[in-house]
């Protein structure tokens, strides 16, 4: 593999080249769409957490003056297979939580919608809600779903705990009585939201032979059209989905809320219908992150050589089962090197809207939880927090705690560039804290096609099937650019609907660049080795004898034959008589993701007399094998870094008794402002991962990962004592200084 | 079903005339200064057609007028057109900082002190400021105008002292004495674009001593409206406003106040909060006044 200095066009920072659309508003966004004669549709949502649903009649609302479609629960198929996918996009027989669909309407305009939802009439049997995952896993707890057993053994009484998952290695007992120092760590997490500006908005119309089209913001456009048959039990092939730009999704958009329901409003009236949320209803009704109850054991030597670790973790699933408990299992205790551990995982279903993946899922809940041990482990043991990490590190070798022996990875190389950083060597200010954390996600491969197709004058188009979140479209271009040795420039990158490109799997796992970057390259090698064809019979050689060289096919060294090289462009310019266009493909099932490695740290300060916390400086160096366009790295970085802070410092779902969310919209629900926010500085660090042509792990996710932990941490140090439960907000902090005064 | 309709009088007369004639006839009549709480409720829950009655082209609601005795500013004027005037800011610091707090350099081009109190929300940035700062509403109506000072305006969340075909002209402050000075703080979660948790006004006058001879302090979001705190600003008079005044001062508005624990704090904290912006916006107010004493401002 070539070393990183060799590259030209990787590693440089080009204008991405969806940039200028989008800042001057030309680029079309999920809601942009209008058809003629469009109808605009609105969703009914349950004003209950949990209720049983006895009857829907929607006739008076189709009634009405400018109405032309209304559906509920019985116009979808319903038997024993319906997904609980289907159920959360349209309740049947059961309300789950505050803001669940439960029927729908489309008209002329969106205010008389509107008020058609209020002609619907609904009867209901209101449940007691069950809103807490202690209160869920208690024996006797409300069921949200009287069928569900724990991990489907049904011989069990049925539970809202949906599977309990396990990882072990050697003896933990044995690992812990070894220790000199045991600490522990018990702590919440709440509810967070992705946050992405862009309401869930789609447009649909279906023909009368059954073939749906729809136009929608989405993380994968082909998951859009096997998850909308699937509500619909309609076939892939008649359903065809063309994506928009996407205004933010985090995970957020990976899943369906509106699709399948404008397809049916769209069949019942014969009109195209829109749907678009309010922001109310994206915090109500679509999913967010788990809230999640952790402990975190950690016991060590003297030395800081940790004997043993175990974890205890239960995440709120929301009225389905599926929380991402398993990789929180799996990515908790990712960077250390142990004999012994333990974790055990619950998946903990309650009337909450059902969660959604939402930026390295699940990992920055528990990792909150074990990285917050190992700073009090520091601190019993009087080490420096980054000598106790570089102690115990995983490293290239070390089996990762859910299995697969590492290859080469970062982690080392960031805790020693974190030793080195001038943010760390400079001391702290006075009356502030500072706190160190490791962050760690997997990253994903799976499944991606693309076609490079040369044009006429040598420029190239790529078409691939990821939507463009955080500049993917520059990534691809320039790894296209490298591949065949012409300027970034010459190509362009276009994202494809699922009728003009291969399957993709979703933009999400961090793995676009990773994986949809080796269908490219390779494609983009098809097209060099059509090219090597081109020219060896146009020199009327072997192609064995033609090398690619500069975006330029030549005669291999010491092959006689008296012949200019021959350009992509020459190549392009003769395609028509050498053979016909040129076209290069390629489809994989990305192996070896490379998993990416953080360490984060942050230098706060406490207002003692309001709780209020700021955020002197934040600094995140992460590992990303090898940075295509290095700004977009330090762009994801920074993000998540910001998400991760917010997360820990103000955001959080606030519910009443009665399972109604109380801060649905972003006056209360507080990501944090960029006046919030100091510098978020970034180094990257690229060690390369083997099983990509040019190194490339995913980056998009570990950023969130760390900055839970390195802001609690930070807070204990600047407060003396540790608060363990986040978000730690102005009247949380207030009160844990209140009550340590009086204690 | 009647429409929305939008009128846009340039006379005090023309603008009592339109609110007459809707309330004769029963149709809903709403004032329009900036539009920045207007237009948010109109497109989350308050769609109810009706007209709106553009209160920013008459003359007097523009006017900002700085006399040696009195200051009028006119109940539409912008928070940034407001900010931009160097003397106002010598003559009221606190009060131009409050309105400074509202949202964001977009909203404060439209974004009034008229607005801000006739919305008369409990969290409403500049009503304790304006409050501390002894302003008179200034209001026009079918009998010509009347006044009334401002901690009598506000009667309730969202309710007001206007009557149906009445609306705020302006207000009116008497011009700070030398050594007067003023100051509001907040408390949010985060650094703007947020609703106040807790707000705290004050004002006061010191002598050539540096002794406290005039306070007013109010208090914001930790009742149904602002209050003035009386106890407050006698436990500031009289003093050099030093620590125990300031902490005496502080306890007084934790004392008056009477929050709801809501999402965005519990009744503890608020009360506790509240008292400490009084003493922080109290030692800011006198460090204004020992620099304006002597001097004419
Ligand atoms: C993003 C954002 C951030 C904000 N941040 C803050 C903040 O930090 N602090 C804060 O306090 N507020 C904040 N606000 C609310 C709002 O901006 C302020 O209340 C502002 O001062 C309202 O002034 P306006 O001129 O826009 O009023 P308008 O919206 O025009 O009117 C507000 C109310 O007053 C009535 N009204 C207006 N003028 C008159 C008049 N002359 N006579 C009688 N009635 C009248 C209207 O009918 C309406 O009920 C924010 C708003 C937004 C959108």
């Amino acid at each position: 593999m070539a070393e990183a200095h060799d590259y030209k066009a990787i590693g440089t920072r080009p204008v991405r080249p969806d940039g200028v659309d989008k800042v001057t508003g030309r680029a079309n966004f999920g809601a942009d769409l209008n058809l003629p004669n469009m109808l605009h549709g609105k969703m009914l949502r349950s004003p209950h957490a949990h209720a049983r649903i006895k009857r829907v009649d929607v006739s008076q609302a189709l009634a009405m003056d400018g109405v032309y479609a209304a559906c509920a629960g019985g116009d979808f198929p319903t038997n024993e297979r319906t997904t609980d996918l289907a159920k959360n996009c349209m309740a049947r027989d059961k309300a789950l939580y505050h803001g669940h669909a439960v029927a729908a309407v489309a008209a002329r305009t969106p205010y008389i919608a509107e008020r058609a939802l209020d002609l619907i009439e609904v009867e209901y049997e209101p449940l007691a809600p069950v809103l807490d995952v202690d209160e869920a896993m208690a024996d006797g707890a409300i069921l949200v779903n009287e069928n569900l057993h724990t991990n489907g053994d049904a011989s069990k009484p049925a539970s809202n705990v949906a599977a309990i998952v396990k990882f072990e290695r050697g003896d933990v007992e044995q690992g812990f009585a070894e220790a000199d120092v045991v600490v522990e760590v018990d702590c919440r997490v709440p509810t967070a939201h992705q946050g992405y500006i862009e309401p869930h908005a789609c447009t649909a119309t279906i023909n009368e032979e059954g073939e749906a089209t729809v136009w929608c913001c989405t993380q994968g456009h082909f998951d859009v059209r096997s998850l909308t048959a699937n509500v619909l039990g309609k076939s892939v092939g008649e359903i065809k989905v063309i994506p928009s730009e996407i205004g933010g999704g985090f995970g957020g958009k990976t899943i369906i809320y509106l699709e399948p329901i404008a397809v049916k409003l769209s069949e019942m009236s014969g009109r195209p219908v829109k749907m678009v949320m309010t922001r109310e209803e994206v915090f109500r009704a679509t999913g967010p992150t788990s809230a999640t109850h952790c402990r975190a054991k950690v016991g060590a030597k003297r030395d800081g050589k940790i004997t043993a670790a175990s974890a205890w973790l239960a995440y709120e699933a929301g009225a389905f089962a599926g929380a991402p408990v398993g990789p929180g299992c799996m990515s908790i205790l990712a960077p250390y090197d142990l004999e012994h551990f333990s974790i055990e995982g619950h998946d903990v279903l309650v009337n909450k809207p059902k969660v959604a993946a939402y930026r390295a899922p699940g990992a920055p809940q528990a990792m909150h939880a074990m990285e917050s041990a190992i700073d009090d482990l520091a601190r019993e043991l009087g080490m420096d927090p980054i000598d106790l990490r570089l102690k115990n590190s995983a490293d290239e070798g070390t089996q990762a705690p859910y299995g697969p022996v590492f290859p080469a990875i970062g982690f080392r190389k960031c805790l020693e560039a974190t030793k080195a950083h001038p943010n760390y060597t400079k001391p702290k200010a006075e009356g502030t804290g500072r706190g160190v954390a490791a962050g760690f996600w997997f990253n994903i491969g799976m499944q991606s096609s693309a076609e490079a197709r040369l044009s006429e004058d040598g420029t190239v188009t790529v078409v691939e099937g990821n939507p463009d979140i955080g500049g993917s479209r520059a990534s691809m271009c320039l790894m296209a650019a490298e591949t065949l040795g012409v300027p970034y420039d010459r190509v362009r990158t276009h994202v494809g609907d699922t009728e003009s490109t291969g399957f993709c799997n979703v933009t999400g796992g961090s793995r676009t660049t990773f994986a949809t970057g080796l269908a490219v390259v390779q494609a983009c090698e098809d097209i060099i080795a059509q090219c090597k064809q081109r020219a060896a019979a146009t020199w009327d050689i072997d192609v064995e004898q033609v090398d690619w060289a500069d975006g330029q096919a030549i005669p291999k060294p010491g092959v006689n034959v008296d012949a200019n090289p021959l350009s992509l462009r020459d190549i392009a310019k003769n395609a028509g008589r050498t053979g016909g266009p040129i076209l290069g493909r390629a489809s994989v099932n990305a192996q070896g993701a490379g998993a990416s490695f953080s360490v984060n740290f942050a230098d706060v300060k406490v207002d003692r007399e309001t709780g209020k916390i700021d955020v002197l400086s934040f600094t995140g160096i992460q590992d990303a094998g090898t940075a295509i366009h290095p700004a977009y790295v330090e762009g994801q970085m920074q993000g998540g870094a910001v998400q991760g802070l917010g997360w820990a410092l103000n955001e959080e779902y606030i519910y009443d008794e009665n399972g109604v969310m109380e801060n649905a919209g972003f006056l209360d629900y507080r990501v944090p402002v960029a006046s919030d926010m100091p510098m978020i500085d970034t180094q990257i660090i690229e060690v390369p991962n083997p099983s990509h042509p040019y190194g490339v792990r995913g980056v998009g996710e570990t950023p969130i990962v760390a900055p839970l932990a390195a802001t609690s941490n930070a807070a204990r140090d600047a407060l003396g004592f540790r608060i363990a439960d986040l978000p730690l907000s102005p009247p949380r902090v207030l009160e844990a200084i209140d009550n340590q005064a009086d204690a | 079903m009647e429409g929305y309709a939008y009128a846009r009088p340039t006379s005090v007369a023309e603008a009592i005339g339109v609110l007459q004639s809707d309330a004769a006839s029963g149709r809903r009549s709403q004032l329009l200064a900036g539009g920045t709480d207007v237009l948010v409720q109109m497109r989350s829950n308050d769609r109810e057609p009706r007209t709106l009655v553009d209160v920013k082209h008459i003359a007097e609601t523009n006017r900002v007028d700085i006399g040696d005795e009195e200051v009028f500013i006119g109940a539409a004027v912008p928070s940034a057109v407001l900010n931009e005037n160097a003397q106002l800011k010598a003559l009221f610091p606190g009060l131009l900082e409050s309105a400074d707090l509202i949202g964001s350099t977009q909203i404060q081009g439209r974004a009034s002190i008229g607005g801000n109190l006739c919305n008369s929300s409990p969290a409403g940035d500049t009503i304790p400021a304006i409050i501390a700062d002894g302003g008179i509403c200034v209001i026009a109506g079918p009998d010509g105008s009347r006044e009334m000072p401002c901690e009598e305006f506000v009667t309730g969340v969202g309710q007001n002292a206007l009557g149906a075909a009445e609306f705020l002209l302006g207000l009116k402050f008497k011009t700070p004495a030398s050594g007067s000075g003023d100051a509001y703080l907040r408390f949010i979660p985060r650094t703007e674009m947020d609703i106040a948790v807790a707000g705290a006004g004050v004002a006061l006058t010191l002598d050539g001593g540096g002794t406290c001879t005039a306070a007013r302090v109010s208090i914001g979001a930790v009742a149904p409206t602002a209050l003035l705190v009386p106890e407050a600003a006698e436990a500031l008079i009289g003093t050099q406003v030093d620590a125990a005044a300031l902490a005496a001062a502080g306890a007084a508005c934790s004392a008056a106040a009477s929050p709801i624990a809501d999402k965005r704090g519990t009744v503890a904290y608020r009360r506790k909060v509240v008292g400490v912006l009084c003493r922080r916006a109290s030692a800011i107010a006198r460090d204004r006044a020992l620099n304006n004493i002597g001097g004419s401002q």
